[in-house]
């Protein structure tokens, strides 16, 4: 499977990343670890005409400690998040949930901001932010804005980044101490969740999020307003599935993900606060 | 374009259209046939790397994003005549059946020993959860690692 030509520009930094997208808008797409649009290109899912190739801008590769949050550069690979000293102390949670994308290899390659911008419901780093209430930062031809997770998610593989943005960096408030829990059933090791959870409580208010319930990232908001109020975790749990609309496929039916969400968020829940 | 990869320590200089995959341009273009190219949808590691040092999936990288960069395939992996020590410990543990998922099991073991030195059984299996191997069970290949890790 070949992927239909296209016009190759390496950038390497964001403000080349920026020009190029100036230049070519709607046609060019991002190209980071692409271990989301290869896949895609090669079965001629995605057809652009023009790849800007960000993979060696290392001004978008780093974790830093931010005061009260950890700053994570968009092109920092899953393996540096996975093995980064400072996420495990400040958010384990990410941590945990980054070291089940994929295998080995595809996390030597793949990217938080490339997983995170792909907008696929399917993958786990999505419910991770949202657990976590994380804030993205886009820079475009204006500048930098702040969008708050909860509002970057806007439908299947689509999110609120503009064609001239490019998402630079994930801002996750610090949860040392927290209660955190990240659960994921598949069938195979290296299988996307059929349906996952990623959980982080603290002071008695959890941020639930899902992947693969719905046809974009989704919280739990009802089950997370369950534990504000006081429920027990099986309790919460009860309504994790609710306002959820997941999709069917070969793996599960609707009423199987709206299981397999109610067991796994209480399973999160309980671990989270044990 | 013209792209320079060094490949098992030797430059090369190449024209590639930038949709060649890697994995086509070292079978196609280099001659390296070593790697094999196994689903085609980066699931079965038969077409493992390394770039830089790491292990990749070749099926699922442009030659472009090589450019620069050094990639070791299976034929490198070798030195003077003599096996490396995962392939050597692959042939003593009878690590394989069909052999088609050899090469990149191989290149994903060294991979794996060289992040975690001294891994336990499971972390060997987990390591490997990237490549696929439809005859052994893995049973073999997990010793093969192990013994290696020794």
């Amino acid at each position: 499977m070949i992927p239909a030509a296209f016009e190759y520009i390496r950038a390497d930094s964001a403000d080349a990343a920026l020009a190029a997208l100036a230049e070519h808008g709607d046609e060019a797409k991002l190209l980071a670890g692409g271990h989301s649009l290869i896949p895609l290109m090669r079965f001629r899912l995605a057809r652009p005409e023009v790849i800007v190739d960000v993979g060696r801008a290392d001004d978008l590769k780093y974790i830093r400690d931010d005061g009260d949050r950890l700053a994570i550069g968009a092109l920092t690979r899953h393996r540096d998040v996975e093995t980064s000293d400072l996420v495990k102390a400040e958010a384990p949670l990410l941590a945990a949930a980054t070291s089940h994308v994929g295998d080995p290899q595809v996390r030597h390659r793949g990217t938080i901001g490339g997983s995170v911008a792909h907008g696929d419901p399917a993958s786990d780093i999505p419910s991770v932010l949202l657990a976590f209430g994380a804030t993205l930062v886009a820079q475009g031809p204006g500048g930098e804005r702040e969008i708050a997770v909860g509002d970057f998610f806007q439908g299947f593989l689509e999110t609120s980044l503009a064609d001239d943005e490019i998402l630079t960096e994930i801002r996750l408030p610090k949860a040392a101490g927290a209660g955190w829990s990240f659960q994921k059933f598949n069938r195979r090791a290296q299988d996307w969740a059929i349906v996952g959870v990623s959980a982080l409580v603290r002071n008695g208010t959890a941020g639930i999020g899902l992947v693969n319930m719905d046809s974009t990232p989704v919280r739990a908001a009802v089950a997370e307003a369950a534990v504000a109020s006081g429920a027990s975790p099986a309790e919460a749990a009860e309504a994790a599935a609710e306002g959820c609309e997941p999709p069917a496929d070969l793996n599960a039916s609707v009423e199987y993900r709206q299981h397999l969400a109610r067991v796994l968020t209480r399973r999160a829940l309980e671990e989270a606060t044990a | 374009m013209e792209i320079s990869v060094k490949i098992n320590g030797e430059e090369h200089r190449q024209e590639v259209e930038p949709r060649t995959l890697l994995v086509h341009f070292l079978r196609d273009q280099i001659g390296l046939t070593g790697t094999n190219i196994g689903c085609d949808t980066s699931s079965c590691g038969a077409c493992t790397v390394h770039v830089n040092g790491e292990s990749v999936k070749s099926c699922t990288m442009f030659a472009v994003q090589a450019n620069g960069e050094e990639v070791l395939t299976i034929e490198g992996l070798a030195s003077n005549g003599e096996l490396h020590p995962m392939q050597e410990s692959f042939r003593q543990c009878h690590a394989l059946q069909c052999g088609y998922c050899t090469p990149g099991m191989v290149m994903a073991s060294v991979s794996l020993l060289k992040e975690n030195p001294n891994p336990t059984e499971a972390e060997v299996r987990e390591g490997l959860e990237g490549n696929l191997c439809r005859c052994t069970g893995y049973h073999n290949i997990v010793k093969a690692v192990m013994e290696v890790a020794k």
